[in-house]
């Protein structure tokens, strides 16, 4: 097709072609700093890598800071979004508010975060201070660090749930609440059987979105913690990089890339079809 | 059609028809729920507000402690800063904002060129397996950038493409692209064939009738979808600290974060450098509220 052609020229050249290099690479010893000819190794870059101790534990961590993050996200974009949709007045003023941290770049976040978490001169333990609480080292201790990292994403994305449960609760229509008031079904009652099942579809797409894209995150975490202390808020994409970039073992973490590709092919393909189910039904 | 935000705030209130009277406390209830939300308005908005406040903070009230949330001195100081280098001229950061302004344009501007006539023909003609093609387009959109970008660090290196703007606008346009097909697939979807039929019939090949019935009316949409490519290129990190290195090529999010490099941080310019940097985002977000969650969801969820 002449009009399509240009634009999946692109894509081939830009995003399929470098992924199939990677593949070739990834069944290599290849480094990037060594030069040289690149020997075969069959899977053995792939063995080392799903039977590391180390990957297991970035794979622990993901699976923290995802599931945490995205949990946190739900709950606090959905009851923002449900109490604004409540408001009679000012609704369209506190949605814009509301959206500002979606809109600005993880490194501002990043950057910002790591000076109000300043153990020191951090906003943060200046607050705590005044209230006569204790100061914590929040991006320099293993356990708050993880915490610090989903407490910041969440802060950055709860709107971006909220956005998208808004449009949802809005467009529930007004007679089934109607009716159900006519039945005198309780608040709950009404919550339960009319709202949630009808925001829910959307919801869940927000969801699924938000959890692909915490789980490709890189930038707040080379911002936020570089991830330390140690290695506690090493991700899998924040392990790839140091692999890849500071290890250069490239053939390793082209098989490494290539893993977690396959499980975001397989997130990507879980969301699309529910999109698509969604559309047609 | 859509959801806005426009649309989605306007709709009446309507959620509660039971009298006042009825219900437990409804008044105290509804003053909670207002509480609430100006808590939680203000635990979200805290950490902008810092930071503006910071920027415009004297140095030594940057760091006081306790912090000072009132009574500072104010000082625009820090915003010469990020545009005036310490011994006069051009800043390192005033060049990273002109790169990273020349390098979001030029890719959004290829990703359009590219995009829109890709979204036509996917909304218009009967390709073959259309829907997978859609599919495989915004699959590569979620790829891990940390991942894509070794190998694309070896093929730029190949070509000798490291370091250079043309690499980063190749490489943001191929991520804006199917953005771009996504979002303008709705667009298109809602002008109806019929306009371009009826050209057909009165002799206009289909091409014409693209460029003079369809396009005038796909404007407010293609300036949309722009805006938002835009946003997406202006903020990109990864594939900008990977891929660039000298202080002429480099654009704004690595030249920011750069600043922490050091053994002290000058948090005051940290700040000023993020308004800056931060601005027109917000700016323009603002005047694509109408498409926000089409934009955010690139395109995929619009009703």
């Amino acid at each position: 097709m002449a009009f399509t052609s240009p634009a999946l020229l692109l894509l081939l050249a830009m995003s399929v072609f470098p992924l199939l290099w990677a593949l070739y690479l990834s069944f290599t010893d290849y480094s990037a700093t060594r030069g040289g000819p690149a020997d075969f190794i069959g899977f053995g870059n792939y063995t080392a890598i799903l039977t590391s101790a180390q990957v297991h534990q970035r794979a622990l961590t993901t699976l923290i800071y995802v599931v945490g993050a995205v949990a946190l996200q739900t709950v606090l974009g959905f009851g923002i979004a449900y109490l604004i949709s409540r408001r009679t007045h000012g609704r369209g003023l506190l949605t814009t508010l509301f959206l500002v941290p979606m809109m600005l770049s993880p490194v501002v976040v990043g950057l910002f975060w790591r000076f109000m978490l300043d153990a020191q001169f951090g906003v943060v333990n200046s607050m705590l201070g005044s209230r006569g609480l204790g100061q914590v080292e929040w991006l320099t201790r293993q356990r708050t660090a993880l915490l610090s990292l989903v407490v910041v994403d969440t802060w950055q994305w709860t709107p971006f749930i909220m956005l998208i449960a808004l449009a949802g609760l809005t467009a529930v229509p007004k007679y089934l609440y109607e009716a159900a008031s006519i039945d005198r079904a309780s608040e709950w009652f009404r919550f339960r059987t009319i709202t949630l099942p009808l925001v829910w579809p959307l919801l869940l797409i927000a969801v699924m979105f938000r959890a692909i894209e915490a789980f490709r995150l890189f930038d707040l975490v080379y911002i936020l913690t570089n991830g330390g202390p140690g290695v506690s808020t090493e991700t899998l994409s924040f392990h790839v990089y140091k692999v890849a970039f500071l290890g250069f073992n490239t053939g390793t973490a082209s098989a490494y890339g290539i893993l977690m590709v396959l499980v975001v092919i397989v997130l990507t393909q879980l969301y699309l079809r529910y999109l698509n189910k969604l559309k047609e039904g | 059609m859509a959801v806005s935000v426009d649309e989605a705030v306007s709709t009446g209130p309507a959620r509660d028809r039971t009298p006042p009277g009825r219900r437990l406390g409804g008044r105290g209830r509804s003053v909670l729920e207002v509480a609430l939300l100006t808590g939680l308005a203000v635990v979200m908005l805290f950490p902008v507000l810092w930071m503006i406040e910071t920027s415009i903070k004297d140095n030594r009230d940057v760091y006081a402690i306790p912090a000072k949330f009132v009574g500072f001195r104010v000082t625009l100081e820090h915003f010469r800063d990020v545009f005036v280098a310490p011994g006069g001229g051009r800043s390192a950061l005033s060049v990273a904002f002109l790169n990273s302004a020349l390098v979001a344009g030029a890719s959004t501007v290829l990703a359009t060129v590219l995009g829109v006539p890709a979204a036509w023909a996917y909304s218009r003609f009967a390709v073959k397996a259309k829907k997978d093609q859609l599919f495989f387009i915004l699959s590569t959109r979620f790829m891990p950038p940390v991942v894509v970008v070794i190998p694309i660090f070896l093929m730029y290196r190949q070509v000798g493409l490291i370091d250079s703007k043309i690499g980063l606008i190749l490489i943001y346009a191929a991520f804006n692209v199917p953005f771009t097909i996504w979002m303008m697939k709705g667009f298109v979807d809602e002008v109806p064939a019929e306009y371009e039929d009826a050209a057909m019939l009165d002799g206009y090949t289909r091409l014409q009738a693209f460029w003079r019935y369809t396009l005038p009316l796909l404007v407010p949409g293609i300036a949309a979808t722009a805006v938002f490519a835009l946003i997406f290129s202006w903020n990109e990190f990864v594939f900008a600290i990977f891929l660039t290195s000298s202080d002429d090529v480099r654009t704004a999010p690595p030249a920011i974060a750069g600043l922490i490099g050091g053994t002290t941080t000058d948090w005051g310019l940290v700040a000023a450098a993020s308004v800056v940097f931060a601005l027109p985002v917000l700016v323009f977000a603002y005047l694509v509220r109408r498409h926000l969650i089409a934009g955010v969801t690139l395109g995929a969820v619009r009703r």
